[in-house]
């Protein structure tokens, strides 16, 4: 898959959770949506991502896929 | 089978609760207040004679051939214009009523070509019943006197002539234009002797402001406005009732034939989506079902640059299924799936998706809808709990404020359209959210209130403000919110909502929309009676598509517009059955129903009536497969009913993927574009050639039923099953009722749902279970569909899409679609209907024309990141300065080469309505047209070579 349009999906994800205030609950957010509507081989590639750069996922979506990563 | 010809009371229903007695030659009738004592008559079979009356427009009183005599009545008043009266005593049948009746038929006989026998209207002319009725047996008047006899025929429609020798000028067309359709194209014109039916200005139908809905032909009493194939064909002789393969608003129509053959289709008074009116595609557009471009045969072939080669049903299955059982092998159990499509039934949405998670072992199954309305189902389902609009179309004629957003009514549903302009025309409020200035902004006897004409992309905002407004100027309904909805989320979203950065003033930069006109528009929505949301794809093919459709669920919340009549939360569906494909589990996460594949009890539930372990996690969307194409994980694709290489977005990107795939498997009814990519063609069949349903944009489940043999010689759930059998997965229906009938076993808003009901009422809208066996018109009428029985409000943070204009890139393309064709164009453009509509045009505004040195006509190039299309401009005040606008009804147009692979966060619907181009004046096709003209040519060669299509 292309990890370029994976981080964009991911961070655009990011950016709808991110109005919440509550930072935890945002990133749950972003780990549900992910783990509820990505098929497994492209959130294997984006946690992939994560564990060796992350650089290009905001913040609050990285926190997410190690979470994610964690729970898989 | 016979005609079953639709009664026709003479005068519309009135729904007053008040009822009043009366006699009428000696019956005693009950009838609403209001009824006419023509209409009350008809109700206990009393046929009194009538030519300028008929129960889809109100009455004119004009022809005088009801005349009845009311005891203690002066005269004989027309009956089509007297309404029942308590204790009224009514004569219809007496000897001096009917000299009244034969001096009038003979007047108009006196000016009627007398060639029954071999006129068009032979056998369904009211005029020679009329003539028979009164007992007319001679006429009097010098048929060499003054006539209209030698009246000049206008045939330039193409689907109906309009011969004013044969016009008793009963002004039903007229009416009917105004009343049904609110086009007024036609009029009276002249006064006395001269007057006559006339299109516009004395122009011709086709020069003139007709739509073509077809209605002024049906409510013609005689040949003068009359549908060209029962001119070629005759009358037909029997007739079946179905729904339309088209739009969203899923009309019900006669298919009125002569055998298998469609004389013509006629819209089905007691359709309760439609109510007996039409629209040009679905009432004169049906010719593609037989079109010489057809393919009957199965072909196969190895490789796309091999030609085609005719075999057997058997050798085309079985070839199919060793090829994705093949890749299965080598590249693993994920490595095929399935699309399906929105023209589809629901039994074969059903099967398709079936066939995916039983028969392939995978949930890599998805559905056009992808690309139109699934914001719409992601949206709706976190803030209310379920998946589809709220209302009944019949809805918008209690609404008091109407609020139209991205969509455009009277071109992508028009029969909707005309019943919203009824309303309009009654004095409702309209806001509209466009761009674009859509005809519902200025069309007769109707004008916006308000045209919020917003940047493109910038919905979110614009929602916002408004939302805004009624919070900050204290217009919430508290009553609603406290006893519906999660009062915690409400008070967060008020807090987030309240802040200053949401205000008209702050987001007009953003947006475009003068403050001014936000909190007007707000203090309108917040504050009738009754108001009520319709939305279209401008809202959801958006990278913010689902924020906006929660943003609008929130308004709607906040001022209590949810759960009764003339409210409500209405997505327009692009096709037929977007909401149908949705329900039946066609998305790779949800099992039918909208429960996700990871839930245990659902699952268990599909498990043990499938007799299959099944996949819990979620599979490839559409977007998704064709990456996991490009990168070698995908190899094999079933499509049923979907273009997927016309319609989706960044379509270099598709055709990539596409050439990528080992095997494609095409069911279509045309050598469409992916079946130019595909290695298996399996002959689908038309909407006349099988059963089954369709659910419409108010959730309304209508039959689909075969009017003929299928061509190829399988419905298409036929043929779905017959690959299921043959990758291993056994399948037995022997009717859709079968699977219906599974689909209401495993769905709880589908428990009650059985063809036996559809057929009894015609139509059902879901839920439909033990709780409301008829169905629900109203949703969320008591609780929302949520576990906690409360609507969600949820925070719409504002994000600008990532595709910005630039100095290489000024201007906004979006996209849209037009009246009488649609979506990629594969059926309307193999009608007449092409004399509308012919080729897609670049609008552009006067002004960014002029910059460009572009006038009317010129070939211009469209250039974006993803690519470059060159079309002909049209100049055009409906687009504003800085946007530009195209439609994509026909492949060679290439509007997707522009668009980008930019989507929607929470579903991937690709944003089609944002793209930055650059428009500048060319010579010559682009690169990626003159391709595209060479592959295509190729493959149809390849077609050519291997085939005998019929």
């Amino acid at each position: 898959m292309n990890i370029e349009r994976l981080i964009k999906m991911a961070n655009d994800i990011g950016d709808f959770f991110n109005a919440e205030s509550d930072k935890e609950a945002a990133s749950i957010g972003i780990r549900n949506h992910i783990l509820r509507s990505w098929d497994p081989r492209m959130r294997r590639e984006i946690i992939d991502y994560c564990e060796k750069d992350g650089s290009a996922l905001h913040g609050i979506v990285k926190t997410a896929i190690d979470d994610l990563a964690r729970s898989s | 089978m016979s005609m079953n010809k639709e009664q026709d009371f003479g005068t519309p229903a009135r729904n007053a609760s008040t009822l009043v007695n009366l006699e009428i030659d000696g019956f005693q009738v009950t009838a609403p207040v209001g009824t006419s004592v023509m209409r009350a008559a008809a109700s206990i079979g009393i046929d009194i004679p009538k030519l300028c009356a008929t129960d889809s427009v109100e009455p004119f009183g004009s022809c005088r051939l009801c005349v009845v005599q009311i005891e203690g009545a002066r005269g004989m008043p027309a009956s089509c214009t007297t309404p029942v009266a308590e204790g009224m005593k009514v004569v219809t049948q007496n000897k001096k009523l009917a000299d009244v009746r034969r001096g009038i038929m003979e007047l108009y006989i006196s000016d009627h070509p007398l060639d029954c026998l071999t006129c068009s209207a032979n056998g369904d002319c009211e005029l020679q019943d009329m003539a028979g009725a009164v007992g007319l047996r001679e006429v009097r008047y010098n048929p060499q006197g003054q006539n209209h006899l030698n009246a000049v025929k206008d045939e330039s429609n193409p689907y109906f002539s309009f011969d004013p020798s044969k016009c008793i000028v009963c002004s039903r067309c007229v009416r009917a234009c105004e009343e049904t359709q609110g086009t007024f194209a036609l009029t009276i014109d002249g006064r006395g002797f001269d007057s006559k039916v006339s299109p516009g200005q004395n122009e011709a139908f086709m020069d003139s402001e007709c739509v073509s809905c077809g209605a002024c032909v049906q409510a013609c009493p005689t040949a003068t406005l009359m549908e060209k194939s029962v001119i070629e064909h005759g009358q037909p002789e029997h007739a079946v009732v179905t729904t339309c393969a088209y739009c969203g608003v899923g009309c019900s129509f006669r298919a009125e034939m002569k055998g298998d053959q469609v004389i013509r289709m006629v819209p089905h008074k007691d359709g309760k989506a439609n109510h007996g009116h039409s629209c040009v595609k679905g009432r004169f557009a049906f010719g593609y079902a037989t079109h010489k471009d057809r393919i009957t045969q199965p072909m196969i072939r190895k490789s796309i640059k091999d030609p085609w080669q005719e075999v057997s049903w058997e050798e085309a299955i079985n070839y199919a299924a060793s090829e994705l059982k093949r890749i299965q092998a080598s590249y693993g159990i994920g490595a095929i799936g399935g699309i399906t499509s929105s023209r589809c039934t629901n039994e074969e949405t059903y099967l398709v998706q079936k066939l995916v998670r039983a028969g392939f072992g995978n949930n890599n199954v998805d559905t056009c809808a992808r690309v139109c309305h699934s914001p719409t189902g992601y949206g709706l389902k976190q803030t209310f709990g379920e998946s589809s609009g709220t209302q009944n179309f019949d809805s918008v004629m209690k609404a008091d404020v109407i609020m139209v957003i991205g969509a455009n009514p009277t071109d992508g549903h028009p029969v909707f359209g005309s019943l919203m302009k009824k309303r309009l025309r009654q004095g409702s409020k309209l806001v509209v959210i466009d761009p674009r200035g859509i005809d519902l902004v200025k069309t007769p006897h109707v004008k916006a209130d308000y045209h919020l004409k917003l940047r493109p992309g910038t919905n979110v905002a614009l929602i916002n403000a408004i939302a805004h407004v009624v919070v900050t100027d204290n217009l919430v309904d508290h009553d609603f919110v406290h006893q519906r909805c999660e009062t915690a989320a409400f008070e967060k979203w008020k807090t987030f909502i309240a802040d200053p950065r949401h205000a008209p003033e702050a987001t007009e930069a953003v947006t475009g929309v003068p403050a001014e006109d936000v909190r007007a528009a707000a203090r309108l929505y917040a504050t009738g009676a009754n108001s009520a949301i319709y939305y279209g794809l401008g809202v959801t093919e958006h990278s913010q598509g689902s924020t906006t459709v929660i943003g609008i669920a929130n308004l709607a919340m906040a001022t209590g517009n949810l759960g009764r009549e003339g409210v409500g939360v209405n997505p327009l569906r692009g096709q037929n059955n977007v909401q149908g494909s949705c329900d039946m589990g066609s998305f790779p996460h949800e099992f039918p129903g909208y429960r996700h594949v990871s839930d245990t009890e659902t699952r268990t539930l599909f498990e043990n009536d499938w007799n299959v372990i099944l996949e819990s996690e979620p599979g490839l969307r559409i977007p998704n497969m064709f990456d996991a194409a490009s990168d070698g994980t995908f190899k094999g694709l079933y499509v049923e009913g979907e273009d997927i290489a016309q319609s989706d977005p960044d379509i270099q990107h598709v055709h990539h993927a596409l050439r990528e795939m080992e095997c494609v498997i095409v069911q279509d009814l045309f050598l469409n574009e992916t079946a130019k990519f595909a290695h298996v063609f399996l002959p689908g069949s038309s909407f006349l050639e099988k059963n089954g349903t369709f659910t419409n944009a108010e959730r309304r489940i209508s039959p689909v039923r075969k009017v003929m043999k299928p061509l190829g010689g399988y419905e298409d759930w036929e043929i779905t099953q017959l690959l299921s059998n043959a990758m291993g997965y056994p399948m037995n229906y022997s009717h859709p009722s079968e699977i219906m009938d599974e689909i209401a076993r495993l769905t709880p808003s589908f428990a009650s749902v059985s063809y036996e009901k559809i057929d009894s009422l015609g139509s059902v809208q879901w839920p439909c279970n033990d709780e409301t066996p008829d169905g629900t018109p109203t949703m969320h009428e008591q609780s929302f569909m949520r576990p906690s029985g409360k609507g969600l409000f949820m925070l719409t943070e504002y994000v600008a899409t990532q595709e910005r204009t630039t100095r290489m890139f000024p201007l906004i393309l979006t996209t849209g679609r037009i009246l009488s064709q649609y979506n990629v164009g594969a059926q309307t453009r193999r009608t007449e209907n092409v004399a509308w509509h012919s080729e897609d045009r670049l609008e552009i505004h006067p002004h960014d024309a002029e910059d460009r040195g572009i006038v009317d006509n010129d070939w211009v190039g469209i250039k974006s990141r993803s690519g470059e299309t060159v079309l002909r401009a049209l100049i055009s005040e409906r687009v504003q300065p800085g946007v530009v606008y195209t439609t994509f009804h026909f492949p060679e147009s290439g509007a997707n080469v522009i668009t980008t692979d930019n989507s929607d966060w929470a579903t991937n619907c690709p944003e089609y309505k944002v793209t930055a181009v650059q428009v500048a004046k060319v010579s010559q096709s682009s690169e990626w047209q003159q391709k595209y003209e060479a592959f295509s040519q190729q493959q149809l060669e390849l077609l050519e070579q291997g085939s005998h299509h019929a």
